[in-house]
């Protein structure tokens, strides 16, 4: 496998306006004639699909939902970063690539991100023009808030539903698209496998998920735009259908996969109320701007809220980080809750909680600001909770919520097969070892609306593409193990559900591959997941048939392939020694517990390649080289 | 608590369906309304039945894919909210239960309690947008929203999209929905340009899928998840009569 990053050289600044200035293009007239087909309709996927539509491709669209517009990007609360610098206080590019390279430990690319940074501010006048009703000021000018990490304020939001108006905007181009007759969306419709003939990706073999119809499709690209795969710890602030099964399939196709390990954990979720529990909801974290973060200093200490009083609470973060305080960056924040938590100073039922409290900022700014602020959220809180956190503070726990780590992609964002271009939170491009808040939305946006027209031309100008034969060997196995697979799981015939294997992956993940992590605790996990993957390959029981709408057998094609990749980010995280970001490892923490990096032989992005069914997978490096930033230990404090 | 649940089961399309009758125990009040149901399909595969198909994601009342009708009421009793975010406590020990899909002429069966929304598809493909070309779009403080306008069409641009409003609608209307939609554009000064164009092929696009027509029952607003006003149901109208006395004009100014 060679990782050629193929970085434009020139001045990082300069790099993305020389690329474009430079790259090769396909004229217009041609563009009709290549078929690209894009699974997933978020913010990635869906912008790519009207970018490209735009441009005259013919573009084909999947997704597993009834409609493009519930991807699972419409969760998204908080708001989407851009370097507008519309508050004066001192924000540009440069500082928004910083704080994102920083934010995330030293372990992205450089390139990838500066130019996510240059795009922002173009992404925030498309979504105005397509008229995403972002909050404003009175003056009618667009509003900002502040989130974890930075100390400018550069968030654009949507009352707490950021995600869903700018899905809503891409979906209304990708239809637009549609009716101009330059997409055709394919929904209720699940990739199951890539299909690559001598080399290049060229097309993906799908089942309709109604009738249960396993066909192909062929076209000159193919962009994975699937989300991530948190859904891997069962319990996670994913919908519930989101899954790694196209990334997955995909790797076992030659695709490599880069530091599947970095996963985030969010502070602000709310905490597990029993075992019957089927997701996590996410509290934004914007509300850590105005919410103060404590837990009882006594521990033990069972008084309901409002009677500890002020002197015997402790404000740990900003105790801990007076010069960032509740807005650390999320791993800092989630290890911090678990730590206090460890010391039985958890709160709530299950002690496995910390408060987040608003009183300071109801007393200082009144209700009806907090409400105008936040109330979407507050409903919601008390919906789940019959609580009402305008009067008792937020019981809130981390929880697994983003994948950093994806298909690895060079500069174009395409993978090692050529003609594979990975998109959004499926590739592991811009993070590093960490996300800060209100970037995914706008990577999500910056890779399908600015990146990927530009950087497609290039590969569809210099190849071939000639037609496909359908009836060509390489489709027929794709489709007929596809088929295959799908069968094995029903004949299977055994006595335990989808779910049952799901939880207790997922229970081990948390609790060895979550917030903290140890070699000794890797290598138990891996052993337990192996044994669990024989039980659910003897034992699991999916019934109906492979012909008709059949959910637990899509659950449990998922589950099958989680297992994998279970296995495979407790290796890259076995394989770290070192703690960045989310990955902390027990064995490398400073003095004071805070993760301690290992420049001198982690400075690089772990790449997997595929050897074959329990076989274990070959690692490469990628080098990550630093030429405009310095690598400092990251201090909130 | 115990309950009792008459669901409707119904294999595919061709089939004709039918209610069954389940007793459920151990039900806890932290549950939300599917994950009862989750508990129920764990039963029913361990027991070697098929378990109920319903549609669902985000569990988090915003992606609008889950729905269906309890005692007749679509999303169940609770005002404002999603059969994902509807929680056991708001119910009693020994409730009967019955669970419906969406029934609507232009929403076709597909499984139990799925049905098929694709009309949806359909209408805002017609026309429920603004056409923004990638790339030409001007500074984005270069157009000014007074708030409450932006308030206002953020009011509307909440629709999740779920089919509520037609299911709980004698007529099988659509309109709260078209009018959503509509409403969120037009109150938006990038929204004008179209405003005429888009009333115009979205009513058409409505009709055509066979929705019923309004005649002000307003069950939708009563059933609508995200408190979507009937408001907008009259400003589709104002669009779209103006749009038809003005053919192909712009409708501008603000109201
Ligand atoms: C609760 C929550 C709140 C968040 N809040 C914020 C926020 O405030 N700011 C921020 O920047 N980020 C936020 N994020 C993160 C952000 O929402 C996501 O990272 C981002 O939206 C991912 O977009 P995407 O386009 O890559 O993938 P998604 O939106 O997840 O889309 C995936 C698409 O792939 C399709 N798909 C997947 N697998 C298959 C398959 N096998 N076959 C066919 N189709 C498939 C799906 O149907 C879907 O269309 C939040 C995330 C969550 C969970
Ligand atoms: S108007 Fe309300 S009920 Fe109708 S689709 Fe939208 S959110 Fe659902
Ligand atoms: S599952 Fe998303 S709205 Fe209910």
């Amino acid at each position: 496998m060679k990782l050629d990053a193929k970085i434009p050289s020139g001045p990082l600044a300069d790099k993305w306006t020389d690329y474009k200035a430079h790259t090769a293009l396909v004229s217009p007239a041609n563009k009709r004639k290549h078929t690209i087909l894009i699974v997933g309709t978020g913010l990635a996927g869906g912008g790519a699909a009207a970018a490209l539509g735009e441009l005259g491709y013919k573009v084909k669209a999947f997704c597993y939902q009834d409609s493009a517009r519930r991807a699972h990007s419409i969760a998204a609360q908080g708001g989407i970063n851009a370097a507008k610098n519309y508050q004066n206080d001192g924000d540009t590019v440069f500082r928004l690539f910083y704080d994102t390279i920083k934010g995330g430990d030293f372990r992205a690319r450089e390139a990838n991100t500066y130019r996510l940074a240059e795009v922002s501010n173009e992404i925030i006048d498309h979504c105005v023009a397509q008229g995403v009703p972002f909050g404003r000021e009175y003056s009618g000018y667009l509003a900002n808030r502040t989130f974890g990490g930075a100390q400018v304020s550069r968030t654009f939001y949507s009352r707490g539903q950021t995600g869903q108006q700018l899905l809503l905007g891409a979906y209304n181009s990708l239809n637009a698209q549609v009716n101009a007759g330059n997409v055709d969306v394919f929904e209720r419709t699940e990739m199951l496998d890539l299909i690559v003939i001598d080399g290049v990706a060229r097309g993906i073999v799908v089942r309709d998920m109604v009738s249960g119809e396993v066909s192909s499709h062929f076209g000159d690209a193919v962009l994975l735009c699937t989300g991530g795969y948190s859904n891997v710890f069962f319990l996670s602030t994913s919908a519930k259908g989101c899954n790694g099964s196209a990334v997955w399939r995909a790797y076992k196709r030659g695709a490599g996969f880069a530091n599947p390990c970095f996963t985030q954990i969010h502070p602000t979720a709310i905490p597990q109320s029993g075992d019957f529990q089927s997701k996590l909801t996410l509290m934004s974290e914007s509300l850590r701007n105005d919410g103060r973060v404590w837990v009882p200093k006594k521990a033990g200490d069972d008084r309901p809220p409002n009677e500890i009083p002020e002197d015997e609470r402790d404000y740990y973060l900003e105790r801990i980080y007076p010069s960032f305080g509740n807005m650390v960056p999320r791993d800092v924040a989630s290890r911090n809750a678990k730590n206090v938590c460890d010391e039985g100073r958890g709160i709530g039922p299950t002690k496995r909680g910390v408060y987040l409290d608003f009183a300071a900022a109801i007393e200082r700014l009144g209700v009806d600001v907090i409400k105008d602020r936040y109330g979407n959220l507050f409903e919601m809180y008390e919906m789940i909770n019959d609580e009402d956190p305008y009067t008792t503070p937020m019981m809130i726990y981390p929880a697994p919520h983003y994948t950093m780590g994806g298909l690895w992609v060079d500069y174009d964002l395409m993978s090692t097969i050529p003609g594979l271009f990975v998109l959004g939170e499926a590739n592991f491009s811009d993070h590093g070892a960490n996300r800060l808040g209100a970037s995914a939305l706008m990577q999500g946006l910056a890779d399908g609306f600015f990146v990927i027209p530009n950087t497609l031309g290039q590969y569809i100008a210099k190849g071939k593409h000639p037609d496909v034969d359908p009836n060509c060997d390489e489709v027929r196995e794709v489709e007929q193990g596809a088929k295959d697979l799908n069968q094995k799981l029903l004949d299977i015939k055994g006595t335990k559900t989808v779910d049952y294997f799901h939880r207790a992956m997922g229970m081990i993940m948390l609790d060895k591959c979550g917030m903290a992590r140890s070699k000794e605790g890797l290598n138990e996990a891996i052993e337990k997941i192996r044994e669990l993957k024989k039980k659910f390959w003897a034992d699991v029981k999916v019934p109906g048939t492979g012909e008709s709408l059949n959910q637990e057998l899509e659950k449990a094609g998922r589950v099958a392939d989680y297992f994998d990749l279970a296995i495979l980010m407790c290796l890259d995280a076995r394989e770290r020694e070192e703690s960045c970001g989310g990955h902390f490892r027990e064995e490398h923490k400073t003095e004071e517990g805070e993760a301690r990096r290992d420049d001198e032989n982690y400075c690089h992005a772990s790449v997997w390649e595929y050897m074959g069914e329990d076989q274990t997978p070959q690692a490469h490096k990628e080098e990550l080289i630093f030429e405009n930033v310095e690598l400092t230990q990251r201090s909130y404090k | 608590m115990k309950l009792t649940l008459e669901i409707w089961r119904q294999k595919d399309a061709n089939d004709k369906g039918h209610f069954e009758t389940y007793e459920l125990d151990n039900v806890s009040s932290h549950m939300s309304f599917l994950e009862m149901l989750d508990v129920l399909n764990q039963e029913l595969i361990e027991k070697g039945e098929e378990p109920v198909a319903f549609d669902h994601d985000c569990r988090e009342a915003i992606c609008g894919t889950c729905g269906f009708v309890i005692n007749g009421v679509a999303h169940g009793h609770m005002k404002r909210n999603t059969v994902c975010q509807l929680h056991m406590r708001t119910f009693n020990d020994g409730d009967h239960l019955v669970l419906e899909p969406w029934r609507a002429e232009a929403f076709p069966m597909v499984r139990d309690l799925i049905v098929d929304r694709s009309a949806f598809e359909r209408i805002q493909r017609a026309g429920g947008y603004i056409s923004a070309r990638t790339g030409s779009a001007p500074d984005a403080n270069s157009i000014l929203i007074p708030k409450d306008q932006a308030e206002a069409a953020m009011d509307f641009a909440e629709c999740i999209g779920c089919g509520a409003c037609v299911a709980s609608c004698p007529n099988g209307a659509a309109m709260l929905f078209v009018g959503a939609r509509i409403a969120h554009l037009g109150f938006l000064p990038q929204g004008q340009p179209e405003r005429a164009e888009r009333a115009k092929a979205l009513v058409a696009a409505m009709e055509q899928e066979g929705f019923g027509a309004c005649t002000n029952y307003t069950s939708c607003e009563a059933t609508c998840p995200k408190g979507i006003s009937i408001v907008g149901i009259a400003k589709m109208n104002k669009d779209y009569f103006n749009a038809k006395l003005f053919t192909g004009g712009n409708l501008g100014g603000k109201d």
